[in-house]
């Protein structure tokens, strides 16, 4: 970074011609109506954060596509472009989502939820009420005819504003001596214990939401007050029936007793989801089986899968070997089929009773082991299918990498005396494993976040008894989240889910920060430089 | 005299030796093909067996008949064409474009000094060690906000598939491609600029003929993982008509797995052929990509 050499610096300096300027002009300009024109339209929808990344982004482009000092980076700016939109804004959110409670329950935001809880009514015991007549059609439909405390006349119907028509308005007939009409077009008028009678009628809301009317006793009707009223000093509702108080507690508004209001809204609840994950003693027990598991999965798979597939490679490292390329296609065979379809295969054929291993099993020892019902034995299905899976992937690999190991070196040192097993615990291996190193540390880093294998094969079961939350003796912490978040059994839990999302993040980071500081990689950046 | 018969004697145990050897190993290469292509073979005959359900599989089923496939390729909820080309499609897309963003981008990379570079290069395999499962909730929001205002950009769409796909390009696969531009000497693109080339000219005319190989490694890697990808697509995709198929697979599997295992067997064949056409003809080159950088790992 330091030096930059002469034709570098004129590389980067150098003025584009007219026209492609023009045509990057034309490019922009397209672009930036598309996006202000798709910008208005989320705002109006109230999609800020979206329209916020898409606004972002937008500006960044812009800014590399018309400064002369940008030039690399346009190379690129449609690959970064799509990366920040498709995987850093959903990595942000997952962040912020991790220090809130979102989640089931917790899914609105405060104003929704409070707006919502506003529209609870009551009807008042006491208070402002009408004189009413009700009235029935024959299709059952009611309508009230309300007089007010001035004497003024009131039309009420469901889902309708009180009108107030005069006599030939809306069907309304004559009005009688106590200002009541003879008849409504439609409706039949019930005398006074006809209505008593009607045990329907009490149960009607009469007029629009916001203005709602409701029976109260034989003589009144009244209107329906909001329940709970939102009050900002205290952070709570109050309910206007009881006087309750209902204090915000992490999202979800309570009374010192305990009492709740559904729904809760999401708020942001600092580092508790973090301190769960660390702390909580509900959660201990299957947490650590589950990271115990996570590690040691990953670690015996790659264990495993290296050591069958580096031992064919040495094998059959041997240029004259027959059919050495026919045993080749034939061994990479599991490599090929996509993992989808080779581990739901598996799936049935470990199946029990049915499936065609358990079968045999059966037929040979009288006994098979019950592979998905028993948490040893899953993980023992487990890792042979992952076996299965990806040692063709390890014998390539060292199959290559043995192929690049000069053979001077095993020669000079069977001069010098060394057994065979010797120059390959001494000689091959290390030199093989600085070749294949950074390969083995992303195997690692794949397994342990290996989703596929687990979910599809049997979706971390068997369970584990009385956890907190739905969690399997071969969950993985990936597949565990995935469960948290998504499957809903026992309610989702998004930002707990998040909050693991970025302890796996920093596990699999570190690892790759090693990877950086201690293989090839990190020299091939700096002699670059 | 003895000299030379002893010699002899000691070239013929060494080749009887060797000889023992070979043998042993293929006997070992039997047993380890047994173990590699048994699941294979079972789904291939898991695929003629005319029953059709788990239970009464054989290795050799009696009166094998092709009747699961012509299920397979007429049963209404298993429209097996429509997915397979949807999955073509999508994957076919999102390999093209992604190696050209990649290509593209890593060229800039391995040609070009610039403030940050570094630091962006390692930015990205930080980038890419976030796991994006969880991000899928955030992609769903975004996907279907974008379909409000766009329906094409939106959820059930494969057009936004693909472009959550691509949103991958700036993956691990730069590092391969860079690694493998490094290895191109400057010399090429300095002489060819003293001739008054532009930076196009020269990364479209001059190395990109000389990335063929590598091209193709990525562009097949790409594919290959895009068309097994069934998360997002899941996620993303929910109508019958839009799956691709490996999520149908997964449906059909999860619904009337015993049941149906014939069909499904004849399905899971039929959708795993081309791929392992693809690696097997052209193993040579994928290997050879495959120990430059951890691409499938």
């Amino acid at each position: 970074m330091a030096t930059v050499t002469l034709q570098n610096a004129r590389k980067v300096g150098r003025p584009s011609p007219v026209l492609p300027r023009l045509f990057r002009l034309a490019i922009v300009v397209a672009m930036d109506s598309l996006v202000v024109w798709f910008l208005l339209k989320l705002a109006a929808l109230g999609y800020y954060p979206f329209a916020a990344a898409i606004g972002i982004i937008a500006l960044f482009v812009n800014v590399v596509l018309l400064r002369k000092e940008t030039y690399p980076i346009r190379w690129m700016v449609v690959g970064l472009a799509l990366m920040a939109l498709f995987v850093i804004y959903p990595i942000i959110f997952t962040v912020w989502v991790a220090f809130t409670n979102y989640g089931e329950g917790h899914l609105i935001t405060k104003e929704q939820a409070i707006d919502q809880l506003s529209k609870q009514t009551y009807l008042p015991p006491e208070g402002k009420a009408y004189a009413w007549t009700a009235f029935k059609s024959p299709e059952g439909e009611y309508a009230l005819w309300l007089i007010g405390e001035g004497g003024n006349g009131y039309l009420a119907r469901p889902g309708e504003p009180l009108a107030q028509p005069q006599p030939g308005e809306l069907g309304v007939g004559e009005l009688d001596a106590s200002g009541i009409p003879q008849e409504i077009e439609g409706y039949e008028r019930l005398n006074a214990f006809l209505a008593a009678a009607d045990s329907n009628l009490t149960q009607v809301m009469f007029g629009e939401e916001g203005n709602t009317i409701q029976v109260r006793s034989p003589r009144e009707a009244a209107e329906l007050l909001p329940l709970y009223v939102y009050d900002r000093q205290q952070d709570a509702m109050i309910d206007q029936q009881t006087g309750l108080v209902y204090i915000n507690l992490r999202g979800t508004f309570t009374t010192s007793s305990g009492q709740s209001l559904r729904p809760g809204f999401m708020e942001s609840i600092g580092l508790d989801n973090f301190e769960n994950f660390f702390i909580s003693p509900a959660l201990r027990g299957p947490l650590v089986q589950l990271v115990t598991w996570n590690f040691a999965f990953a670690i015996l798979s790659l264990l495993l899968n290296f050591s069958l597939g580096l031992a064919i490679a040495v094998l059959f490292n041997d240029p004259d070997f027959p059919l050495k390329k026919l045993i080749r296609s034939l061994l990479i065979i599991p490599y090929t089929v996509p993992a989808l379809i080779t581990i739901l295969i598996w799936r049935g054929m470990l199946n029990p009773e049915l499936g065609v291993i358990d079968r045999a099993l059966e037929g040979l020892f009288g006994w098979a082991p019950p592979w998905f019902t028993n948490a040893w034995w899953a993980k023992v299905a487990i890792l042979l299918v992952n076996l299965w899976l990806s040692y063709p992937y390890f014998m390539l690999i060292c199959s290559g990498a043995l192929q690049s190991i000069p053979d001077e070196l095993a020669e000079a040192a069977t001069v010098d005396g060394a057994s065979s097993w010797q120059r390959f615990w001494r000689i091959t291996l290390p030199l093989l494993l600085v070749a294949v190193g950074p390969l083995l540390i992303a195997s690692f880093i794949f397994n342990f976040n290996n989703f596929n294998l687990i979910y599809l094969f049997n979706a971390g079961g068997p369970p584990m008894a009385n956890t907190p939350t739905p969690a399997g003796h071969t969950d993985i912490l990936i597949s565990y989240v995935y469960n948290l978040a998504f499957s809903g059994s026992r309610g989702v839990d998004y930002g707990f889910a998040s909050a693991i999302t970025i302890v796996i993040f920093f596990i699999v980071a570190s690892i790759t920060l090693f990877q950086f500081r201690y293989t090839r990689m990190w020299e091939e950046v700096s002699e670059n430089v | 005299m003895s000299r030379a018969v002893g010699s002899r004697g000691r070239l013929s145990s060494a080749k009887a030796q060797r000889r023992a050897s070979i043998g042993t190993r293929l006997v070992v290469a039997v047993l380890l093909i047994v173990f590699s292509i048994f699941p294979v073979l079972w789904v291939v005959s898991a695929s003629l067996n005319p029953t059709g359900t788990l239970a009464t599989q054989t290795l050799i089923p009696r009166n094998p008949g092709f009747g699961n496939y012509r299920t397979l390729l007429t049963l209404d909820q298993f429209p097996f064409w429509t997915w397979f080309l949807n999955s073509l499609k999508v994957a076919g897309i999102s390999a093209v474009v992604s190696l050209a963003i990649t290509t593209v981008a890593s060229y800039a990379f391995s040609r070009f000094r610039f403030r940050g570079r570094q630091t962006m290069l390692k930015a990205l395999l930080l980038i890419n060690a976030f796991p994006t499962l969880l991000a899928l909730v955030a992609t769903f929001l975004m996907i279907s906000q974008a379909g409000d205002v766009i329906p094409v950009l939106g959820l059930n769409s494969h057009a936004s598939l693909i472009l959550v796909y691509l949103g991958g390009a700036m993956g691990v696969n730069i590092w391969l491609m860079k690694g493998f531009l490094d290895t191109i000497p400057r010399d090429i693109d300095e002489s060819a600029m003293v001739e008054g080339a532009t930076d196009w000219q020269i990364f479209t005319k001059l190395v990109l003929p000389l990335l063929r190989p590598i091209l193709i490694v990525i562009l097949i890697l790409n594919y290959i993982g895009t068309y097994g990808e069934f998360v997002l697509a899941r996620v993303l995709l929910r109508s019958n008509e839009t799956y691709t198929l490996m999520v149908g697979l997964q449906i059909f599997a999860g619904a009337q797995f015993t049941q149906r295992w014939g069909v499904f067997a004849a399905g899971a064949l039929m959708g795993a052929l081309p791929i392992m056409i693809i690696y097997l003809a052209l193993q040579d080159q994928i290997v050879g990509g495959l120990t430059q950088g951890a691409v499938k790992g």
